[in-house]
């Protein structure tokens, strides 16, 4: 009989005033008892509603059942068959939008909690690890992989389980990507990320960082160089602003640069040579993730107010719901219906206040939602001495700027077909790179497929 | 890890050293830039590549020390490695078609970079003159080297303890007057001097390339820190730069942003002397 609970069991966290001053992660995971307890809700539905909204198939009721049955290894075995970054989808997926949304248990209550089921099993398969990885047989054919991100590592994880001898070309000095750079050690400890990418090299993916394709070596020469295919995972890019007046003060900043400073130079640890800014008031521009961390990055490097700017309303936020609920918890202040229209400076030319203008909500637009319209008249001062800007980005022009026969849209994404492939000969790409700022799971499943397709491409050629 | 093969000081504050590197060496061409990172808990600075050895697999940076990374990578000596370099990155200068004769003019450190410049288009057969200014004898750098690549080198110091008295600004108007018909003026240094120089080059209507030097954290259009304004519009100096019309650069704006950790520069320099005395 299945635990009836319309509730997920809780899961522990650090305390919102504690948390939000230090950079450990905030959600601690399940104990055994949680997750056998929060396991049992699942109902184990035949026709599997949930795995529909997995972009890379994790087979859900089957791992959840292994976990019933104290297998928790089995439990990880299955979700690892599909997903390269068990511990990282844990995590960081929007499972409200995704497997959770699909639960037949949320239609009366809560769904289960599958991502907290996965993290449990992933967590509980790290530290009990002692298994060496076997490195597959050499097939003999070699695939370059673009980008050490989300889509990449997926994609160089699959196609080394079948074999290929898979080089991994990375631009900043450390593997991983936005789960490196952007997402931050309190949501995604960086140790996680690390212990996934050593298991890579385990399985005989070779990485090399240091490695700007576009510069350093071309698409071509990778490929007069020996090998066979290409997958390009080389993520989102130059960081948008707003084209307002003062967006050149000091203080002013994308959320990218912001959390690079962070996260991937740890500019927030004593010891480490990376300057952040300092301030006492920050407005975030945006209602993403990128926002999300931004905001609450600030609090723990000690602003007193954190704002989120955000010109739709709490509804329209594209965030996961989680990290709203955290952002809130700690302190971070909403000012939804809000737009900067200018930011202002002082006297030595750093933002003193950001000038807002109140909106409201009209008809839907493109994307369905409403679209936000000025309020006339409605402009006040905010005052602030650090704005960042969380408002997307346009695609990196160093690939298909250098690479002949590869097409990119009007948006600068590069055009690929169903098989993720691209306008040029054995080249593949997925991520960011072709949809623009999304997410990681959706990058992993675009390097799973793009693996998929390399493979019987190379399997056909031969 | 790169390796340092040779370190040499050029002046006090000023040194040069050769990086094996040989990816990058293969690649480098005069306008583009390394990150360099020396260790885990190192900064990524951004440093415009001063030469580059393609058959020895070796490129030469020249740095000014002005804060802590710069003085950590000071302290080694070759046979030491650091952690990171990649690149290269930017695109590189391009000398606009057709032109014959060019002025490359490098104030104190950029000189470093005014350098492969002038020998880029020396090499194409150009006609290249050089105006190099420095505040004072004791800092002049690569005075040697400028002369194999030029047809005239005009050196010019603040305090005239060397060479012409007077700003390069003065020298490049006066070659002008003189008759000098340039195609194009590459200008390198200090933003004041960029700006100057561009000024006066607008008077007469010459295409003027400008290096611009802003803050970045990664380099390959990531971050946006080294956004500029360039004619009115954002443009980002890693992967659109660094090279722009100096007639379009927006300086002041540019002058003030790479002021923001200014007084973090400034502790680490006081740190420093704390340590010596």
């Amino acid at each position: 009989m299945p635990n009836m609970s319309q509730t997920k069991v809780p899961i522990p966290e650090q305390d919102p005033k504690v948390r939000a001053r230090n950079f450990e992660e905030v959600t601690l995971g399940y104990t055994k008892e949680m997750a056998l307890e929060e396991a049992s809700r699942c109902l184990n539905c035949k026709n599997m509603p949930c795995v529909s909204g997995c972009p890379v198939g994790v087979q859900i009721p089957v791992f959840i059942k292994k976990i019933t049955e104290n297998d928790f290894e089995g439990a990880y075995n299955v979700i690892h068959a599909t997903s390269s970054l068990p511990a990282v989808c844990g995590r960081v997926c929007p499972q409200e939008r995704q497997c959770e949304s699909k639960c037949v248990r949320g239609i009366k209550g809560e769904p289960v909690g599958i991502g907290r089921l996965e993290r449990f099993a992933a967590d509980t398969h790290m530290v009990q690890d002692n298994t060496v990885i076997e490195k597959p047989v050499s097939n003999g054919h070699k695939v370059a992989v673009v980008g050490a991100g989300p889509s990449g590592l997926t994609c160089a994880g699959d196609l080394a389980r079948l074999g290929y001898e898979v080089t991994v070309f990375e631009a900043l000095h450390k593997a991983g990507g936005v789960l490196m750079y952007g997402i931050p050690e309190f949501r995604l400890p960086k140790d996680i990320v690390q212990k996934e990418v050593e298991n890579l090299k385990n399985l005989g993916v070779t990485i090399m960082t240091n490695m700007v394709i576009g510069k350093v070596l071309s698409i071509d020469e990778l490929m007069a160089d020996g090998f066979e295919a290409v997958f390009v995972g080389s993520g989102a890019g130059l960081p948008r602003f707003m084209g307002i007046e003062g967006e050149a003060l000091v203080g002013v900043c994308s959320a990218n640069e912001y959390l690079t400073r962070i996260n991937l130079m740890k500019g927030y640890k004593e010891g480490y040579d990376t300057p952040v800014l300092k301030s006492k008031a920050v407005a975030v521009v945006g209602g993403g993730n990128v926002a999300m961390d931004a905001a609450r990055s600030a609090l723990r490097m000690g602003a007193e107010h954190v704002y989120i700017v955000y010109r739709r309303s709490m509804e329209e936020m594209p965030a996961r719901r989680e990290e709203v609920h955290h952002a809130k918890e700690e302190g971070v202040e909403f000012l939804n219906l809000n737009n900067p229209v200018k930011l202002l400076g002082d006297e030595n030319g750093r933002v003193r206040a950001a000038v807002l203008q109140r909106m409201e909500l009209g008809e839907p637009d493109a994307s369905g939602r409403r679209s936000p319209v000025p309020v006339e008249g409605s402009e006040y001062e905010l005052a602030v001495d650090t704005v960042i800007m969380a408002i997307g980005t346009s695609p990196n022009p160093l690939i298909r700027t250098t690479t002949e026969g590869l097409e990119a849209n009007k948006r600068g994404c590069l055009v690929v077909d169903e098989s993720m492939h691209t306008t040029k000969e054995g080249v593949y790409a997925g991520g960011d790179a072709v949809t623009g700022a999304a997410t990681v799971i959706l990058a992993m499943g675009a390097g799973k497929s793009a693996a998929k397709s390399i493979d019987e491409y190379l399997k056909q050629k031969a | 890890m790169f390796q340092i093969l040779e370190k040499k000081e050029l002046n006090p504050n000023v040194t040069r050293m050769v990086f094996e590197a040989p990816f990058i060496a293969k690649k480098a061409k005069a306008g583009q830039f390394v990150i360099f990172r020396v260790d885990e808990e190192g900064e990524r600075v951004p440093l415009t590549i001063a030469d580059a050895d393609a058959e020895k697999g070796t490129i030469t940076l020249i740095f000014q020390i002005v804060g802590r990374s710069t003085m950590k990578l000071n302290a080694l000596n070759a046979g030491d490695a650091i952690s990171d370099l990649v690149g290269p990155l930017g695109l590189a200068t391009e000398i606009p078609e057709g032109a014959k004769k060019i002025c490359v003019i490098g104030g104190g450190v950029g000189c470093a970079i005014a350098y492969p410049q002038a020998k880029a288009a020396h090499l194409a057969g150009l006609e290249v003159d050089v105006i190099a200014g420095f505040r004072n004898k004791d800092i002049v750098i690569l005075e040697d080297e400028f002369r194999k690549v030029c047809d005239e080198l005009i050196l010019c110091t603040d305090d005239g303890s060397y060479g012409v008295k007077g700003f390069v600004t003065n020298a490049l108007e006066e070659r002008i007057q003189a008759g000098c018909q340039y195609d194009c003026v590459i200008a390198i240094g200090p933003i004041p001097m960029m700006k100057f120089v561009s000024e006066v080059t607008r008077k007469y209507g010459i295409k003027t390339i400008v290096s611009l030097n802003p803050i970045m954290v990664d380099g390959t259009g990531m971050c946006g820190g080294c956004r500029v304004t360039v004619g009115g519009k954002i443009r980002y100096a890693c992967v659109e730069g660094p090279d722009f019309d100096g007639h379009e650069v927006d300086f002041d704006e540019l002058m003030h942003r790479n002021g923001v950790f200014k007084e973090r520069e400034a502790e680490c320099r006081m740190m420093k002397l704390a340590d010596k005395a």
